[in-house]
C-alpha cells in the first residue's frame, strides 16, 4: 500500500482520517514491511467500515489484516445500540465463532516423536476432515436446539469433556442469548451429521511442541514449559454457521435501504441493532458461536480419546479455546466511561488484559490467552492480552498469518505430495485426504507469522508468551 | 484453474466458458456464455471446479432448483448458494447444470453424483458465495459474465 495514504502515530499505528463518508477515522496495526505488503483493498474495506452507522472511536486492522468480504480480515470495529450502531453479517463473517483452541499435554517432544507416525494416523483415522466426512453424532430437532442454546456446556454435558474445560472457554463454554429458533432449519439441516468435524481450507489439527518460551513467568501460569508439546485445533461452527451467514447477509442487504442504511459495499450487508432483523441475527449469531464452541469441544475429546490410545502418559488441559469470527456485546471504556458495545472481530482474537474480570481465575494475572495459528510447517504462537490493548483496539489482537498470495496462485507453485514430503523431511507429518487442499494450504502460501506476531507484541496488542512448532498436521 | 465446457458441448457453444480468478484468502469463480443463463451455468461448473474436476463427474442423478431474487447479481450468488447446500446437505457434487431465468425467478437443473472422496479427491469445501468481486453483466458483443468470490 502506498504510506502516503497514512499518518504514523507511532511505529506501528497507521492512521487514516476521516474523509468522504467516514464518521470515525481507520487504524492499521502493522510494522512498515507489513503495510506495505497489504492489498489496496485492505485500505478500501477498513475505511468502508468507518462510513457505517454507530461506529465509535475507529475502524481498527491488525497486522494479518487482509482483503476480506465488507471488513478486512483482521477487521476490529464497535457500535453502540443506542447511537444506531448496526450488527454486521459480514463483519462477523461466513465461518461463525472460528477459533483455535489450545491444549497441553504434560509430554516431552521425545516422547510424542516416539510414536510420531502411530499418533498422526490415529489422529487422522479418529478425526473427520475433509469435503464430505461426517461425525458420528447425529442431533435430533431437540437436540439440536440445545446444543445450540448450550454450547461447550452441552457437549460436555453429553459426555464429551470435563467441566474443567469450561472455564478455559470464552463466555465460560455457553454464549448467551442464543435464539435456536432464529436459526433456519437449513442451517440445520447442514450441521445434521457436522459435529464433531474439522472441516478444511485452513482448519486444522495439530501436535506442536513449545520450541520458545518469550514470557517464563505468562508461560508457568498457562502451564507452558519448553520441550514439552501442545495439541491446538482449528476450525468453527461448520455448515450451520456458513449457512446463517449466507441467508442474513442477504437478508441484510435487502432491508438496508428501509432501515436508511447506505451500503458502500454489499458485503458490508448490516442491520440496526435495535431492529426486529438486527436482534435475529445476533440470537441466530449466538447459536452459531455454541456450535462452534461445542464443536471444539467434541474434537477435544476425540484427540484425548487417540492420546489415551497412542500416549497413556498424556494428560491434555485446555489452556483457552479463543473464537476470531464473533460480535460480542462487551464494556469498555470510551472517553473515560463504560460503555457496552457489539465489538466486531472478523479475523481478529479477543485479547483482555490482565485482570478482566472475563478471565478465569488462574489466568487473570497474565491476561487472556491469545491463539495465533500459523499454517502447515509454520509456526504458532500463544500470546498473552495487554492492559493497553484496550484504548488501541478494544483488547484485539492478530489471528494468524493471513494469506500471501491466493489458493489459485499457491496451486500452480505446489503440489501436495512435494508439500508432504519436503515436511517430512523436516520432521513433520501431514495427513489431508486431499493433495490438491495441502498443496493451497501450502507454507509457503502464507505471510511471516513471525513478523505478524512481533508486530502485534511491538504495538502493545498483545504480548509474546511462546512459539509452537508443528510435529503433527491433520488438514481437512 | 480455468477450462472450456465439453461436458454438454452439444448445447453448450465454444464461447461458453468459465475460469477462477484470484482472491486474496479465497478464490473467485467467473463463468462466460452468450446468453446470461449460459454465464450462470459455466459460473456453477467453476464452483464445482474450486471443490473437483468438473470432468470427471458421472452423471447418475439430477436435481432442480428454483431461486428467486431482486436484481441479476443476487441472483447469481443465490444460485451458487443453493447448490453450496445440495452439496453440502447431500454430500453429492454436480457436473452439467442448465438455468433458466425469466425476470427475478432462476429455475435450474443439475446433473451429478454422490461424493467419492477417493476419485473425486476433494480439494476443499465451499462455505459460501459472497457479495465480493460479485458482477453479472453484458459485454459490448453481447456476450455475458457471471463472477463472485466464493468463502473456503
Amino acid at each position: 500500500m502506498d504510506l502516503t495514504l497514512f499518518s504514523r502515530n507511532s511505529g506501528y499505528a497507521w492512521e487514516i482520517s476521516p474523509h468522504g463518508a467516514m464518521r470515525v477515522p481507520a487504524v492499521i496495526y502493522a510494522d512498515e514491511s507489513l503495510v506495505r505488503a497489504m492489498d489496496h483493498k485492505v485500505y478500501e474495506q477498513v475505511c468502508n467500515v468507518a462510513m457505517l452507522p454507530g461506529i465509535v472511536q475507529a475502524s481498527y486492522a491488525m497486522p494479518d489484516a487482509h482483503w476480506g468480504y465488507g471488513f478486512p480480515i483482521g477487521g476490529v470495529a464497535a457500535f453502540d445500540a443506542g447511537e444506531g450502531g448496526v450488527v454486521s453479517a459480514g463483519g462477523v463473517g461466513f465461518d461463525i465463532s472460528c477459533g483455535v483452541r489450545c491444549l497441553t499435554t504434560g509430554l516431552q517432544v521425545d516422547a510424542v516423536m516416539a510414536v510420531q507416525k502411530a499418533l498422526a494416523d490415529g489422529l487422522y483415522r479418529d478425526i473427520p476432515a475433509g469435503l464430505g466426512s461426517s461425525g458420528s453424532i447425529r442431533l435430533n430437532p431437540a437436540a439440536m436446539d440445545a446444543m445450540l442454546s448450550g454450547g461447550a456446556r452441552w457437549a460436555v454435558e453429553q459426555g464429551y469433556g470435563v467441566a474443567a474445560d469450561l472455564e478455559r472457554t470464552e463466555e465460560r463454554g455457553r454464549m448467551s442469548g442464543a435464539q435456536p429458533e432464529c436459526v433456519s432449519a437449513h442451517a440445520k439441516q447442514r450441521q445434521r451429521d457436522e459435529m464433531g468435524t474439522l472441516g478444511s481450507g485452513n482448519h486444522y489439527l495439530e501436535v506442536q511442541q513449545i520450541a520458545e518460551v518469550y514470557d517464563s513467568d505468562a508461560a508457568r501460569v498457562m502451564g507452558l514449559r519448553e520441550g514439552e508439546v501442545v495439541v491446538s485445533i482449528h476450525c468453527g461452527s461448520r455448515g450451520l454457521g456458513h449457512q446463517i451467514g449466507t441467508e442474513f447477509l442477504k437478508r441484510m442487504v435487502m432491508a438496508a435501504t428501509q432501515h436508511g442504511i447506505t451500503l458502500p459495499d454489499r458485503e458490508l450487508a448490516c442491520a440496526p441493532i435495535d431492529s426486529a432483523i438486527g436482534r435475529e441475527y445476533l440470537g441466530a449469531m449466538r447459536a452459531g458461536v455454541n456450535c462452534a464452541l461445542a464443536n471444539r469441544q467434541i474434537l477435544t475429546h476425540l484427540v484425548r480419546a487417540v492420546f489415551a490410545r497412542v500416549l497413556p502418559a498424556a494428560e491434555l488441559a485446555l489452556l483457552y479455546d479463543v473464537s476470531h469470527n464473533t460480535c460480542k456485546v462487551e464494556e469498555h471504556m470510551v472517553a473515560g466511561r463504560a460503555r457496552a458495545l457489539h465489538v466486531h472481530r472478523k479475523g481478529a482474537t479477543r485479547a483482555f488484559g490482565p485482570g478482566h474480570p472475563a478471565l478465569p481465575d488462574a489466568l487473570r494475572p497474565t491476561g487472556q490467552p491469545v491463539l495465533i495459528g500459523g499454517s502447515m510447517g509454520t509456526a504458532s504462537y500463544v500470546l498473552a492480552g495487554t492492559q493497553a490493548g484496550e484504548a488501541l483496539s478494544w483488547s484485539s489482537a492478530c489471528h494468524g498469518a493471513g494469506r500471501a498470495m491466493s489458493r489459485h496462485q499457491a496451486g500452480k507453485i505446489w503440489r501436495g505430495r512435494q508439500v508432504i514430503d519436503e515436511l517430512a523431511a523436516r520432521g513433520i507429518l501431514i495427513r489431508s485426504p486431499s493433495g490438491r487442499g495441502v498443496a493451497e494450504e501450502a507454507p509457503g502460501a502464507y505471510k511471516d507469522v513471525n513478523a505478524v506476531v512481533d508486530a502485534a507484541d511491538a504495538a502493545g496488542l498483545a504480548r509474546k508468551v511462546a512459539l509452537l512448532e508443528p510435529l503433527v498436521c491433520i488438514k481437512g | 484453474m480455468d477450462g472450456d465446457s465439453t461436458r454438454g458441448a452439444a448445447v453448450v457453444p465454444p464461447s461458453a466458458r468459465w475460469e477462477h480468478f484470484a482472491h486474496g484468502a479465497d478464490i473467485g469463480v467467473r463463468g462466460f456464455g452468450v446468453t446470461r443463463e449460459q454465464a450462470f451455468e459455466q459460473a456453477a461448473v467453476a464452483l464445482t471446479a474450486v471443490v473437483t474436476e468438473p470432468l470427471g463427474i458421472a452423471e447418475t442423478g439430477s436435481i432442480g432448483f428454483a431461486c428467486q431474487a431482486p436484481d441479476d447479481e443476487l441472483l447469481l450468488v443465490d444460485w451458487l448458494n443453493a447448490l453450496i447446500y445440495e452439496m453440502a446437505t447431500r454430500k453429492w457434487v454436480f457436473g452439467r447444470f442448465t438455468v433458466r431465468i425469466n425476470g427475478q425467478d432462476l429455475a435450474a437443473r443439475a446433473w451429478g453424483e454422490a461424493l467419492d472422496g477417493a476419485r473425486h479427491r476433494p480439494a476443499v469445501e465451499v462455505k459460501g458465495a459472497t457479495y465480493t468481486a460479485l458482477r453479472v453483466a453484458q459485454a459490448a458483443d453481447g456476450s455475458w459474465v457471471a463472477q463472485c468470490v466464493v468463502d473456503v
